[in-house]
């Protein structure tokens, strides 16, 4: 476990300002082949994710096989990055996709979405799911404690959780629509990062608002600032939102601009969606068809 | 362990959203040759003394332009004095406000075609006439419009007569929106106005010529003549001409006040400007950043307010120019009618060799140039990259003079009475910047700046109800809001 910082400096973030360079970046006009890749890059950027407490061993061997092949006609498009479910169906999702399989399994774990139980059943519960097969832990911070300022008590539960991982990575959500401030957001981001995150999230997509390009920005930069002090690289997911193409675009956009290149992989960006995949297969196939397709061509899951 | 300066951490912005050309396809209606604007027609000028009009972007010829001389412009005074003595000036404040608000809504209803002529014309980017220019101008003409009818409480219980024929002067680097600040206050006080738009930037008030006609405005109202320094001496120079409002430089604003001393014209002057922006270490730094680029890199720096001083906390600087670099490194040079396009051209062969002039005298001032961009600028036409003069001082000509390019000087300060005291130490008094997130600092240190306008946490913010003018040798006049109206009122006894 690494040291910490016995208190983290206040971060200053001016919110109107935030507004204004994200404003600049939606007017960005991405058309023709730069759409085309980026719609592509998008497509293989997703954890294609469930987390619903009816979840069926069906449905989710149905989303890994959409992760595979987003759209069965069309083998040549990318598969996504993983999907993300709940650890009891790690297993379905690891047979579902095989040993070898490009596509990663990510599951939440930390007793999600609220994170409100003791830390070692929360240990428990990452050892165990990382056990059944898990690449990727999607964990909560424990927000409670992180806004009465018990900044170490997160510090603490997120390097644990790192250590309880494995070889696993670790994706540390921190709830930003429950931080509410971007001076919130740009201190978790950083506590998530100095504690060994290997991704930092924005939301579990139970609590709105969830993932929104000023918030991203907040968090790229600060994955920018520990870069170039530290050299290491983390990977950023904005998640919950996100359902429409041209707004993946721009978040692509966004990363490019404060990021650049290196960060465009899907390694190292990720976007958490369900309904954003079938959106980006209308535009790329329309692209192609020279028409949109009807929705109902795509399957749900 | 610091890294060393080899294996320092790099990140590729540069080249890293590849986009392809995405040109703004409103077509606009480029006319051959422009004349001048009298008595409510359009006239097409004398045959002599025409001149090319040329596309920045491409260096080539746009259109010809006539050259008013003395006796045309002239005629344009005696039209605006008939205006003032005829329809114009029996009309009541409620209808002259009518008439505002119809031109500021033909504006916005033709705003995408203004914002391409704009473009064309001048080399701005289609992103800042588009979401800039043209709803900024719109907006001045609604703003004035409202106060046409309620002069009575412009004035602090006292009344007001229209001043009367206002010789009017604009430059080219915004030039609706100038026209617009200059034409709203004036009309809406009941004025009629001469205006001679700059030499390079004849198009959008060809076409606002074009809507002043579609919306009936009584003729002489405004009149356009074209032309250069000599057309604009005649306008201010004339002696039926009551008052004079001039936005360009401070040589040419001397000029001018010394041409009409004694003769009783009333005057506002706009002129230029080397604006602060005082970045203290307890700034949100990643957002000044922002503001420092939309301080100076805003229209190519081609802004009489520009923040073309940086003053960063020494504590910080290492950290300000590292992130302001990675920030230039994401702007876009190229095709002004490229909606991604963030720099766009030069708007002349003259004022490129103004800049490049200056970049020489930077390159023996400052310890380290630096120049950046996304991508190279295009072979053809006028580009200058995004600049920093790094490691400058105060006695240095490119931290006192204005460069009127897209081009920063960077000093450090340690002590907030230091910042002050270098903000301060030059001869102009326009605009500057304070970024800080402590409010006590924000104003203590706006309040001790002598500068017209102070933006705090923000830069280049404007809106048609906040007064904009300066001190010292930017000018005297208050542009925008209630403040605006004055210049055009005379106070009745």
């Amino acid at each position: 476990m690494t040291t910490s910082p016995s208190s983290w400096p206040r971060v200053r973030v001016d919110a109107a300002t935030v507004a204004v360079r994200t404003g600049r970046v939606r007017k960005r006009s991405i058309k023709k082949d730069s759409k085309e890749r980026l719609l592509r890059l998008a497509l293989s950027m997703i954890d294609l994710t469930t987390l619903e407490g009816m979840d069926t061993p069906g449905k989710v061997r149905s989303l890994c096989s959409k992760a595979r092949h987003p759209h069965p006609e069309r083998p040549d498009l990318p598969s996504t990055a993983a999907v993300c479910v709940y650890p009891n169906m790690v297993p379905v999702a690891r047979s579902a996709l095989g040993s070898e399989s490009p596509v990663k399994i990510a599951a939440v774990a930390t007793s999600f979405p609220a994170g409100q139980s003791p830390l070692p059943l929360k240990l428990d519960e990452v050892r165990r799911t990382v056990e059944l097969g898990a690449d990727e832990i999607d964990m909560v911070i424990d927000r409670g404690a992180f806004l009465r300022g018990d900044h170490q008590a997160v510090y603490d539960e997120i390097a644990a959780t790192k250590e309880a991982c494995g070889p696993a990575r670790l994706k540390v959500i921190l709830e930003t629509g429950e931080l509410q401030t971007l001076d919130n957001v740009a201190l978790a981001s950083r506590i998530a990062i100095d504690a060994g995150g290997d991704f930092i999230k924005t939301s579990t997509g139970k609590i709105k608002p969830a993932a929104t390009l000023d918030v991203t920005l907040v968090m790229l930069e600060a994955i920018r600032e520990h870069y170039l002090r530290t050299g290491v690289m983390v990977g950023m997911k904005p998640a919950g939102g996100i359902r429409d193409a041209k707004l993946a675009l721009h978040y692509l956009a966004l990363v490019a601009e404060t990021l650049g290149s290196d960060w465009l992989d899907p390694h190292w960006f990720r976007f958490g969606a369900s309904s954003l995949a079938n959106d980006l297969l209308r535009q790329i196939l329309r692209r192609e068809d020279g028409h949109y397709q009807s929705p109902r061509r795509f399957s749900v899951d | 362990m610091s890294p060393t300066e080899q294996e320092r951490p790099r990140l590729k912005i540069a080249g890293a959203l590849d986009l392809a050309p995405s040109p703004e396809s409103c077509p606009v209606g480029v006319p051959e040759h422009i004349g001048h604007f009298i008595g409510g027609q359009k006239v097409p000028g004398r045959e002599e003394d025409r001149y090319d009009n040329l596309d920045p972007s491409t260096g080539k010829v746009l259109n010809t332009v006539s050259t008013a001389n003395e006796s045309e412009v002239d005629r344009a005074v005696k039209a605006a004095r008939a205006a003032l003595q005829g329809p114009w000036g029996k009309m009541s404040g409620l209808e002259r406000g009518k008439y505002l608000y119809r031109i500021a809504r033909r504006m916005q209803e033709r705003g995408r075609e203004l914002a391409a002529a704009e473009t064309r014309d001048n080399g701005k980017p289609i992103r800042e006439t588009r979401d800039f220019d043209i709803p900024t101008a719109a907006h001045h003409f609604f703003y004035y419009a409202g106060w046409a009818d309620k002069l009575d409480y412009a004035l602090a219980g006292r009344k007001g007569r229209p001043v009367g024929v206002c010789g009017q002067v604009i430059p080219w680097n915004f030039p609706l929106l100038m026209a617009s600040w200059k034409l709203a206050p004036a009309l809406a006080a009941g004025n009629t106005c001469v205006l001679k738009p700059s030499e390079t930037t004849p198009l959008t008030a060809a076409l606002l010529a074009d809507i002043l006609l579609e919306v009936d405005l009584p003729p002489g109202v405004i009149n356009f003549v074209n032309g250069f320094g000599q057309t604009g001496a005649a306008v201010l120079g004339h002696p039926d001409v009551d008052k004079v409002a001039f936005t360009g430089s401070t040589p040419v604003g001397r000029a001018i006040m010394r041409s009409i001393a004694g003769s009783g014209k009333s005057a506002t002057m706009e002129l230029g400007g080397k604006g602060a922006q005082i970045i203290y270490a307890d700034a949100a730094i990643d957002q000044a950043v922002e503001g420092i680029i939309n301080g100076i890199f805003f229209n190519q720096g081609h802004v009489c307010c520009a923040g073309s001083r940086l003053l960063v906390e020494e504590s910080i600087a290492e950290e300000v120019l590292e992130k302001l670099k990675l920030r230039v490194q994401a702007l876009r040079i190229g095709a002004p009618l490229d909606k991604n396009t963030d720099i766009g051209a030069i708007n002349s062969k003259k004022q490129l060799d103004t800049v490049n002039r200056y970049l020489e005298i930077g390159a023996s001032e400052a310890a380290e140039v630096w120049q950046g961009c996304a991508n190279d600028p295009p072979a053809e036409g006028y580009w200058v990259k995004p600049t920093l003069l790094i490691g400058v001082s105060q006695t240095d000509r490119v931290v006192r003079e204005e460069i009127f390019g897209p081009v920063l000087s960077v000093l450090t300060f340690r002590t907030p009475e230091e910042a002050v005291k270098k903000a301060n130490d030059s001869e102009y008094g326009l605009a500057c910047g304070v970024w800080s997130e402590k409010t006590s600092r924000l104003f203590e240190t706006a309040h001790a700046l002598n500068a017209g306008v102070v933006w705090a946490n923000g830069y280049n913010l404007f809106d048609p109800s906040s007064p904009f003018g300066g001190v010292r040798h930017s000018g005297f006049g208050r542009e925008g809001g209630v403040h605006g109206l004055h210049p055009y009122l005379r106070l009745e006894a």
